[in-house]
């Protein structure tokens, strides 16, 4: 078999694997919220309602039919694209999700472009200056950052950037944004927050895949050699990182999905997390089911963009 | 001492991870009952209140006692997650083993399933059951159970699948002791140290979940407190600096950053 073949072969198997997954969640979303304890109809209308209504409401969310048949009526809906409609508010849930999920995609893209390369120089850096005191700082302070909850993080930020500097609003209002300046005032808290959380996440990840290459012993060889530095991580070091380094930047992008969340109720940003948090707090049932599957099916096209693009990597330094 | 003797035995890298896990788990223990003042009781007329002799650490936004407070939401949120914790690395270092050494059918079934369990995100998880099944002690001590699981399952699959070649469990198979004594007695006890170290981290992260989950307010509800409800609720005192909002964060900033540092520190020395 030749090599592209090969690879082809590997590609289509990492896609089949990723498929089997997303049917794996669509079916566990499904089945986890309606595995519902008592009458969903019944909690909905409260107390008073009468059995008529109760049995009303029942049928017109087919609660008497089979789970089965419910499921396959759901899952047909989602390829044909319609989502259902909200219990609460009795929109369509792809109206409601459309706009949200816009401002979300804005918000995780605009912190990937300043995240990403940041988190990447300095993973970087402390490989290279490795058990100095730089490295320790940059480890300490990455460490308390992935270790506490991502909200600690946001309320640290307002209570330095908007409460004691008065540098930035607290919350984001994306609706009047008029100028370059207001679009700064709204996006950096998010941003900053959710930055720092992937950052941290990020520089960690880097830095362990630097060392473990930096400490091989190719590139010692190369040292002994009198290669100079920058050479060494241009033509030693950089080939044989790509691969681990993208699977890097998913991992921490999917760490980007949890952040998201926190960081879009703490500064009441309308995205498509918040909608979610929302639409928990009041068991809406559709509209959970909703984002839960747009946020796993994030969260897999990440990786397997990730393991993808090791696939082609490894494949390059095989045939060099 | 009692108490140091068992400590002795560990490994001194793991001793510091011990001591700290022992001492949230006493604050945790001891908490409602040294607390001064009963958790739902308005003992002062002005609202988050500094530090003083009488409130240790101030009042909240209805004129509680944060230090009682504190105390009683440091308990919940160390034994649930505790609680959690054993749940999900119990069933999942089980479960890893139990699959290294079948191996075969069970092993890739199991494999399967835990790694779509993976694949979906531990806060949308967790979301998701709350949304279901609504929020109280059982259903996040549950969830959380869960969603953890699988990565114990990982790493307690990858350690037993390398103890599983040795010839010591061969030479146990050939005496034809029982699948459960295998586990029991040949593989855990080879595993203990990296086992101990991954359910200190399983415990992280379920602090992070549970309070991350709280400070939404889907977690914990009134009148029980977590560290995370209580951020919440007193996250108008950041304005003024009060030690209110401050202490709960402080709190969980050193629970989950001292215990992932004295890991940390375990990892790299080894």
């Amino acid at each position: 078999m030749t090599m592209t073949a090969k690879l082809g072969m590997a590609i289509a198997r990492r896609l089949g694997a990723s498929c089997v997954s997303l049917i794996f969640v669509v079916v566990a979303v499904f089945f986890i919220t309606s595995a519902l304890p008592g009458d969903v109809a019944q909690s909905l209308l409260g107390q008073a309602a009468t059995s008529d209504s109760v049995a009303a409401l029942r049928h017109s969310l087919r609660l008497d039919q089979p789970v089965i048949l419910r499921f396959a009526s759901w899952a047909g809906g989602l390829l044909r694209g319609d989502f259902g409609v909200s219990l609460v508010s009795h929109q369509s849930v792809m109206s409601m999700v459309h706009e949200r999920l816009i401002h979300s995609l804005l918000l995780a893209g605009i912190t990937t472009l300043f995240a990403v390369p940041m988190a990447l120089a300095l993973g970087t850096l402390s490989a290279i200056f490795r058990n100095t005191i730089f490295d320790r700082a940059v480890s300490l302070l990455t460490l308390c950052v992935v270790s506490v909850p991502e909200f600690l993080v946001a309320t640290l930020a307002v209570l330095v950037f908007a409460v004691q500097l008065h540098l930035l609003p607290a919350l984001a209002s994306i609706s009047d944004i008029h100028s370059i300046g207001s679009f700064l005032a709204a996006f950096s808290m998010p941003v900053a927050t959710l930055g720092c959380v992937i950052v941290g996440q990020m520089a960690r990840m880097t830095r362990a895949v630097m060392v473990n290459v930096l400490s091989s012993s190719w590139v010692e060889m190369a040292v002994l050699k009198g290669v100079s530095p920058t050479a060494i991580i241009l033509r030693h070091v950089l080939p044989n990182v790509i691969a681990p380094l993208f699977n890097v930047m998913a991992l921490s992008l999917s760490y980007l999905l949890g952040g998201v969340v926190i960081v879009e109720s703490v500064f009441h940003y309308p995205g498509i997390a918040s909608l979610m948090v929302d639409s928990v707090a009041s068991r809406d049932i559709p509209l959970v089911q909703t984002c839960a599957l747009i946020f796993c099916a994030a969260y897999l096209l990440l990786t397997t963009l990730a393991d993808i693009v090791a696939l082609f990597s490894t494949q390059e330094r095989t045939r060099a | 001492m009692t108490l140091t003797l068992p400590l002795r035995r560990l490994s001194p890298l793991l001793q510091v991870p011990v001591v700290i896990t022992l001492f949230w788990l006493a604050v945790a223990f001891a908490g409602p009952f040294i607390a001064p003042c009963l958790p739902g009781e308005v003992v002062s007329s002005t609202v988050f209140a500094p530090i003083s002799a009488q409130h240790l650490l101030g009042t909240d936004y209805l004129g509680r006692d944060v230090l009682t407070r504190l105390l009683y939401g440091t308990s919940s949120t160390v034994l649930l997650c505790a609680a959690a914790t054993v749940l999900a690395c119990t069933a999942g270092a089980f479960l890893g083993m139990m699959a290294a050494l079948q191996q075969g059918m069970t092993d890739t079934l199991l494999s399967r399933f835990m790694d779509g369990v993976i694949s979906i995100p531990s806060l949308l998880s967790g979301l998701v059951a709350v949304a279901t099944f609504g929020s109280s002690v059982p259903v996040l001590v549950l969830a959380m159970a869960c969603i953890y699981m699988p990565g114990s399952y990982r790493t307690c699959r990858m350690l037993a699948l390398s103890i599983v070649q040795k010839d010591f469990i061969l030479a146990a198979r050939m005496r034809g002791e029982k699948t459960g004594y295998l586990v029991v007695r040949e593989i855990l006890p080879n595993m203990t140290g990296p086992v101990l170290t991954d359910v200190g981290l399983r415990f992280i992260y379920a602090v992070r979940l549970l309070s991350n989950l709280s400070f939404l307010g889907v977690g914990l509800q009134p009148p029980q407190t977590d560290l995370g409800s209580l951020t919440r609720e007193n996250l108008l005192g950041l304005v003024y600096g009060a030690p209110a909002v401050i202490a709960p964060a402080l709190a969980i900033a050193c629970l989950t950053v001292g215990l992932n540092l004295a890991l940390d520190g375990k990892g790299r020395r080894q």
